[in-house]
């Protein structure tokens, strides 16, 4: 294979459209929540094992921290879900055009947003 | 450029399918929890206990946690493949990105290894 063949994609030298960005945010929730899953599955397991688990799990989640952190982890599930869906869309050429895409991205971040509010205001 | 010997099954279309077809189990799931937790708002042991307890939702459970295992093994491969390369962090590149997705695979292995035990070690 030819070594020096030029190569194009430098992302650092390129300005990204929006869905660009949306694209790239979705990447950034999943590995977020790859590494958020090993707490989940914690309190998964320990909320199973007995009543003093689950009443451990309960109390741990009720302080302000805690609850920042599952705002956080929900915000990025919600992200990457609704970006999925536009995903699976554009695979069967939904808001794969220009404009299409534009307005698919702009309310993918819409939804999103109204979303992680909504859940902010369920988890306090 | 990255030489493709660390993909899921050898075929970007193979992939490309069980990152969809896992990504909508790992929907269905989603919606399924939170549609319990809005549902159930003073939850008890009893209850959370019970929901667990049940066939079906250990296997839907276990079905979700293989799915995530499959799905974040194409996500992680993805993102490795596209920003660790040799254009980007140099020579030692491919070490580098060895290193991480064998430390991705291992966590998913990890992952679905504990997924089983809370939910048949009930």
């Amino acid at each position: 294979m030819n070594s020096k063949r030029p190569v194009n994609l430098d992302l650092r030298t390129i300005k990204l459209p929006l869905p660009a960005y949306t694209s790239i945010l979705h990447r950034i929730s999943g590995v977020i929540l790859f590494v958020g899953i090993a707490f989940l599955l914690c309190a998964l397991d320990s909320s199973l094992s007995s009543e003093e688990g689950f009443n451990s799990v309960k109390e741990t989640m009720s302080h302000p921290f805690a609850k920042f952190i599952t705002w956080g982890l929900l915000s990025a599930l919600i992200y990457h879900f609704v970006a999925g869906v536009k995903h699976l869309l554009l695979d069967i050429d939904i808001a794969d055009g220009k404009e299409s895409g534009l307005l698919a991205s702009k309310v993918t971040l819409a939804v999103s947003v109204l979303l992680i509010l909504i859940a902010g205001v369920w988890v306090w | 450029m990255v030489t493709n010997v660390t993909n899921l099954s050898r075929s970007g279309l193979y992939d490309w399918m069980v990152q969809r077809v896992s990504a909508i189990v790992l929907g269905a799931y989603f919606i399924f929890m939170m549609g319990y937790f809005i549902t159930h708002p003073g939850l008890t042991y009893a209850d959370w206990h019970a929901l667990f307890s049940g066939t079906g939702m250990r296997i839907f459970s276990l079905m979700a946690i293989v799915a995530l295992g499959a799905h974040a093994w194409v996500g992680m491969w993805t993102i490795t493949t596209d920003y660790l390369t040799e254009q980007a962090i140099g020579n030692k590149a491919v070490v580098v990105r060895f290193s991480v997705q064998a430390l991705c695979g291992f966590a998913m292995f990890a992952y679905v290894v504990w997924g089983i035990q809370i939910l048949w070690g009930l």
